[in-house]
C-alpha cells in the first residue's frame, strides 16, 4: 500500500498520546519525565516528516534545534528533581502537593 | 411709605418671637414686648379695614416660568386685604390682643412665661400671615407655623407626660392632614397654572366645561353667578387638553378640604383637639377655639368658588361637616372636664360652620366664625378665670355655688353660654340660624341634624353651667374661690359686650328683612375702597322661611336647656351614665388599635426587612456569594501534578477542536 | 517493501512506547524508551533524514536516557510502585487521550484528498527535492542532508545556532549550580562547643551471600 503523509502523522501522533497517558497516569517522577521526552520526540517525527513531504530542510534543522533544547532541557530537569528528592526524600508525586489550598 | 406699614403687621409680632427666643429679655420685659407687638398689630389691622392702609407691593420669592407643557410658577410674599380677609384680621387681631391681655393675669407665677408669650407671637405672625396670604404655598407656609407655635403651646409645660404626648398628637394629626392639603394645592396648581388666591376671572370658558353646580345654586346660570358672585374662575387648558375632569376638580377640593379637616379638627382628625386643652388656658382660648382652628374654615371661604366645580366634593364637605357637629355634641354630654366640655363644643360648632360652606354659604359660615371667635373665646377665658379661682380644679363635679361668689367670672361665663346655645337676641341666635337656613336650602337632612344638634348643644352647656356654677359647693376649693384680677376680667367684659352686640350690629345696620341682613353684613362692616373687585359677594341664597325655620330650633334650644337645668340642679353626682359617650365613641382606642399598633407592625416589618433581607441577603448574602465563590475555585488548586497536566491537556484538546471543527 | 519496512517500524516504536509507560521498574522504562528512540530513528532514516537520525541516537539514545539512568540509579528509585492508581484517574486520563486521537484522526480525515492523500513518500528512490538545481550541479556538489542542513544552519539559521549554544551553557551552569552540595560549616562557637561525636563500636561485617 502507499504509505502517505498521513500515517507518518498518525504514528506521531499515536507515540504523543502514548507520551500524555504517561505523564497523567505514572506517579514517579522520572518514569513522567520520560514521558515528556517521548511526546518531545513525537513532536521530532511530525516535524522530520512534513519536512519530507515540503521538500526541504528546514524542518529537519527545526528538529536539530529541538534536540539540543531538549537535552539541555533534560539536564536542568533531572537536577531539579535531584535537589527536590534531597528536600523531600521522596519523589513519588502523590507527596508533593505543598501548593494544594 | 404707606404701603410699608402693612408689613409690621407680621414683622412685629416675629421680631417680638425672635427676641424672646435669644432670651434678650427679662421674663417681664418679654410679656411687654408680645402685648406690644399684639396692639400694634391690632392698631394696624384697625387701620386696613378702616383707615385705608393699602397692601403693599408683594415680594417675589420665587419666579419660574411657564411652558406648553407646564405651567409657571410665581410664588410671592404679599397681602391681599379684601373683605373677607378685612374681618378676618380684625377678629384674629382683636382676640389675640385681650388674650394677650388675659394671658398677663393668667400666667403671672408661672417661671416659663417668656416661652408662653414667645410662643403666643409666633402664633400671631402665622395666623396673621394665613388671613393675608396672597396665594396658597405663602398660606401653607403660615399654615406650618400655626402647627408649630400650637405644638408649642400645647406642650408648654412639657414636663407633663400628657401634655408632651398632647403636643405630639396635634401636630402629627395636623401633618397627616396637611399632605392632603399639599396635594390640593399642587392639583391647584396644575388646573389654574397659578397659586394665587386673588379672585380670577371667570372666563367664558367656565361653561364649556359643563360642570353640573351643587342644589342651591342650580337655579342660577354660569352667567348670573359671574354676575352675582363678582368673582371669576378661568379654567386653564393646557396643550390642547382639557383639564377639567371631574376627577382632578374633585382632588383638589378634597385636598383643599384636608387641610381644613387637620386644622379645623373634622370627625377622622379630631382627636387632637381635646388632647389640646392640656395646655394653658389661654392657648385654648386662642388658638383652639378662636383662630387657628378656624383657618380651616377661613380657607375654604378664601377658596370658595372653586369648591362649586365639584359636586361631590361640596356634598362631601357638608356631610363631614354635620357629623363632626352632632358627633362632638353627643360626646360633650358626658364629659366631666370643664376644658373638655368646652373643646368638644368647639368641634360642634366648627362641624357648623365647615357645614355651612358645603351648603353653600360661606358667609354663614364667617359669620358663625365671627360670632364664635368672641364667645368660644370668652368662655374659655372664663373657664380660666374659674380653673384660676378654685385653685386648677378642673373637673365640674367638684365645683358648684360659685355664682355668688365669683359673680363677675359667673356671668360672662353665662352671657358667653347664651350666646352659644343659640339664645336670641344672642349673637349666636343670628349666626346659627342663618346656618340652619342654608342647610335647610340644601337638604333638608342637614336642617334636621343641625337642630338636633342644637338641642344636645343647650343640654350640655346648661349642664355645665348648673353643675358648675349653680347649687352648693361640692369641695373644698369651691368653697373659698378668689375672683380674678382686673388684667383678667377686663378682657372678659370686653368679649362678653362682643358677644352680645355683634348679631344686633348688623341687624340694625342692614336694609329691612333678613335677606338682605345676612349677606350685606360683611359689606357694611368695611369700607369698600379696596381695588380688587371682590367686594364682599358671596353665593346668592334663595329665600327662607323665617317663620317655622326660626322658631323649630330655638324651640329645641329652650327644651333642651329646660330638660338639662331639671335634670342637674341639685346633684352631687352626673344622674346618666352613657359610656359610649364618656368613652368618646372609642375613637382614642380604635386609632391606638389600628393605627398605632398598625404603624407599629408596619416599623416592626421594616426593622425586619431591613436586618434580615437588606441585612442578611443582600449584605451578607453578597459576601457569602462571593466566599462561596473563592471557596470553589479553591478547589481548583489541587497541588497535583497531574490533575494540573490533565486541566491543560484538555484545554488544548477543547481548544483545537473548537478552532478547527465547531463553529 | 517500503511499507512493510514502515509498519514493522513504526509498530515496533509504539509497543516499545506502551512498555515505557506500562513498566513499573524505572529502569526497565528507561530501556524502552532506548529502544523507541531506535525504532524512531528507523523511521527518520525512512524519510532519508539520515543526518538526524545518527543525531538521535547520538543524543537522545545515548545522553539523555544515560542521564536518566544515572539519576535513577543515584536516587535508587528501582523500588516498585505499590499503591494502586485512583480509577478516575486512569479513566480521565483514558478520554482525554481518545479525545486528542479523535482530533487527529478528523484533521487528517479532513486534509485534502482523505487520509490517504495524494502526495506519497513512498518512493525510496525518489531523491530529495532540493530547489532550483538542474542535474549536474546537482551531480557535482556533495548533495547529502548532512551538507545541506549545514548549509542552512550557518546561514539562514545561525542566530538560532549561536543562541543555542549559549542556551546550552547557560544550562550546564544552572546544574552545577542546582546541584552543589555544600557541607555544613560550623560556626567557630559550635565548633568549640559541640559535643563529642558519639563512638560506634565496628559492626561485625558478616558476608552472606
Amino acid at each position: 500500500m502507499e504509505i502517505t503523509l498521513n500515517h507518518y502523522l498518525a504514528v506521531a501522533a499515536t507515540l504523543f498520546v502514548i507520551g500524555l497517558m504517561g505523564v497523567m497516569m505514572r506517579r514517579n517522577l522520572i518514569i513522567i519525565y520520560m514521558s515528556l521526552e517521548m511526546m518531545l520526540q513525537a513532536a521530532n517525527l511530525t516535524l522530520v516528516a512534513f519536512s519530507r513531504f515540503n521538500g526541504h530542510l528546514d524542518g529537519q534543522v527545526f528538529v536539530f534545534f529541538v534536540i539540543t533544547v531538549a537535552a539541555a532541557e533534560v539536564a536542568v530537569g533531572l537536577a531539579l528533581i535531584v535537589a527536590l528528592f534531597r528536600l523531600r526524600q521522596t519523589t513519588q508525586v502523590d507527596n508533593l502537593t505543598t501548593l494544594k489550598f | 411709605m404707606d404701603q410699608y406699614i402693612a408689613w409690621f403687621l407680621l414683622l412685629a409680632p416675629l421680631a417680638a418671637s425672635v427676641t424672646i427666643l435669644l432670651r434678650l429679655y427679662s421674663p417681664n420685659g418679654a410679656i411687654f414686648a408680645s402685648v406690644g407687638s399684639a396692639s400694634l398689630c391690632f392698631l394696624i389691622a384697625l387701620g386696613i379695614a378702616w383707615g385705608g392702609i393699602v397692601a403693599p407691593t408683594p415680594w417675589m420669592w420665587i419666579s419660574l416660568p411657564g411652558s406648553n407643557e407646564s405651567p409657571g410658577l410665581e410664588i410671592e410674599i404679599g397681602m391681599i386685604f379684601d373683605a373677607l380677609s378685612k374681618g378676618m384680621l380684625l377678629i384674629v387681631t382683636g382676640v389675640g390682643l385681650l388674650v394677650h391681655i388675659f394671658s398677663i393675669g393668667y400666667m403671672a407665677q408661672d417661671p416659663g412665661r417668656a416661652r408662653f408669650f414667645g410662643g403666643l407671637s409666633i402664633f400671631m405672625f402665622s395666623m396673621t400671615g394665613i388671613v393675608v396670604s396672597t396665594n396658597l404655598i405663602e398660606m401653607f407656609f403660615f399654615w406650618e407655623g400655626v402647627g408649630l407655635s400650637s405644638y408649642l403651646l400645647i406642650g408648654f409645660w412639657f414636663t407633663k407626660e400628657s401634655a408632651a404626648a398632647a403636643a405630639n398628637k396635634a401636630f402629627v394629626c395636623n401633618r397627616l392632614a396637611d399632605f392632603g392639603f399639599m396635594i390640593g394645592i399642587l392639583t391647584y396648581w396644575i388646573l389654574m397654572g397659578t397659586v394665587s388666591v386673588k379672585p380670577i376671572d371667570l372666563s367664558n370658558s367656565y361653561h364649556q366645561n359643563a360642570v353640573s353646580l351643587p342644589r342651591v345654586v342650580s337655579i342660577l346660570t354660569p352667567e348670573e353667578i359671574a354676575a352675582h358672585t363678582g368673582t371669576a374662575i378661568s379654567v386653564r387648558h393646557i396643550g390642547g387638553v382639557n383639564l377639567t375632569s371631574p376627577l382632578l376638580l374633585t382632588i383638589m377640593v378634597l385636598g383643599l378640604f384636608g387641610g381644613c379637616v387637620g386644622k379645623s379638627a373634622m370627625f377622622p382628625f379630631h382627636v387632637w383637639l381635646p388632647d389640646a386643652m392640656e395646655g394653658p388656658t389661654p392657648v385654648s382660648a386662642l388658638i383652639h377655639a378662636a383662630t387657628m382652628v378656624a383657618a380651616g374654615v377661613y380657607m375654604l371661604c378664601r377658596v370658595y368658588p372653586l369648591l362649586l366645580l365639584s359636586t361631590f366634593g361640596l356634598e362631601f364637605i357638608a356631610c363631614i361637616g354635620c357629623f363632626t357637629a352632632i358627633f362632638a355634641a353627643l360626646i360633650a354630654v358626658q364629659q366631666n372636664d370643664i376644658k373638655r366640655i368646652l373643646a368638644y363644643s368647639t368641634l360642634s360648632q366648627l362641624g357648623y360652620m365647615v357645614m355651612a360652606v358645603g351648603c353653600g354659604g360661606p358667609d354663614a359660615a364667617m359669620f358663625h366664625l365671627t360670632t364664635h371667635a368672641f364667645f368660644k373665646a370668652l368662655l374659655f377665658l372664663a373657664a380660666g378665670s374659674v380653673i384660676h379661682a378654685l385653685h386648677e380644679e378642673q373637673d365640674i363635679w367638684k365645683m358648684g355655688g360659685l355664682d355668688k361668689k365669683i359673680p363677675l367670672t359667673y356671668w360672662t361665663f353665662l352671657l358667653g353660654m347664651l350666646a352659644l346655645i343659640g339664645c336670641p337676641p344672642f349673637s349666636g341666635f343670628f349666626s346659627k340660624d342663618y346656618i340652619l337656613a342654608d342647610a335647610h336650602a340644601f337638604h333638608p337632612a342637614f336642617y334636621w341634624v343641625g337642630v338636633a344638634t342644637a338641642f344636645l348643644t343647650a343640654f350640655y352647656m346648661t349642664r355645665l353651667v348648673v353643675v358648675a356654677f349653680l347649687g352648693s359647693a361640692r369641695s373644698k376649693a369651691a368653697e373659698h374661690p378668689h375672683e380674678s384680677p382686673l388684667v383678667m376680667t377686663i378682657p372678659l367684659i370686653i368679649l362678653a359686650v362682643l358677644s352680645v352686640g355683634s348679631g344686633l350690629w348688623g341687624f340694625w345696620s342692614s336694609d329691612s328683612g333678613m335677606k338682605n341682613f345676612y349677606h350685606n353684613w360683611a359689606i357694611n362692616l368695611f369700607s369698600d375702597t379696596d381695588p380688587i373687585p371682590n367686594n364682599g359677594h358671596f353665593i346668592t341664597v334663595p329665600e327662607i322661611n323665617t317663620g317655622i325655620e326660626l322658631g323649630i330650633p330655638f324651640a329645641a334650644v329652650f327644651f333642651g336647656a329646660l330638660l338639662s337645668y331639671y335634670l342637674y340642679l341639685d346633684r352631687t353626682t352626673d344622674p346618666l351614665h352613657i359610656r359610649l359617650l364618656a368613652r368618646k365613641f372609642y375613637v382614642d382606642e380604635l386609632y391606638q388599635r389600628r393605627l398605632v399598633r398598625g404603624q407599629q407592625l408596619l416599623a416592626g416589618l421594616l426593622n425586619w426587612i431591613d436586618a434580615w433581607i437588606l441585612d442578611g441577603l443582600i449584605l451578607r448574602g453578597g459576601a457569602y456569594i462571593s466566599v462561596g465563590f473563592g471557596e470553589v475555585f479553591r478547589l481548583f488548586q489541587t497541588g497535583s501534578l497531574q490533575t494540573y497536566a490533565f486541566i491543560f491537556t484538555l484545554g488544548g484538546v477543547l481548544l483545537i477542536y473548537f478552532t478547527l471543527f465547531a463553529h | 517493501m517500503y511499507a512493510l519496512f514502515f509498519w514493522f517500524f513504526s509498530t515496533a516504536m509504539i509497543v516499545c512506547g506502551l512498555a515505557v509507560i506500562l513498566n513499573r521498574n524505572p529502569v526497565a522504562s528507561a530501556i524502552c524508551f532506548a529502544f523507541t528512540i531506535f525504532y524512531m530513528s528507523a523511521l527518520f532514516v525512512m524519510l532519508q533524514a539520515y543526518f538526524l537520525a545518527a543525531i538521535q541516537i547520538l543524543v537522545t539514545a545515548g545522553a539523555v536516557l544515560v542521564l536518566f539512568l544515572f539519576i535513577i540509579m543515584l536516587l535508587d528509585l528501582a523500588t516498585v510502585e505499590k499503591i494502586p492508581r485512583q480509577r478516575i484517574q486512569m479513566i480521565c486520563s483514558l478520554a482525554l487521550a481518545l479525545g486528542f486521537i479523535y482530533l487527529v484522526a478528523r484533521t487528517l480525515n479532513e486534509s485534502p484528498g482523505g487520509f490517504t492523500a495524494v502526495k506519497t513518500l513512498s518512493a525510496p528512490t525518489q531523491a530529495v527535492d532540493f530547489p532550483s538545481k538542474d542535474a549536474e550541479q546537482i551531480a557535482a556538489d556533495k548533495h547529502d542532508d548532512t551538507h545541506e542542513i549545514g548549509k542552512l544552519l550557518f546561514t539562514t539559521y545561525v542566530a538560532p545556532f549561536e543562541v543555542t549554544s549559549l542556551l546550552i551553557l547557560v544550562a550546564t551552569i544552572g546544574v552545577i549550580v542546582m546541584c552543589k552540595q555544600e557541607p555544613k560549616r560550623l560556626s567557630t562557637r559550635e565548633e568549640i562547643t559541640r559535643e563529642a561525636p558519639p563512638i560506634v563500636p565496628e559492626k561485625e561485617t558478616t558476608f552472606t551471600r
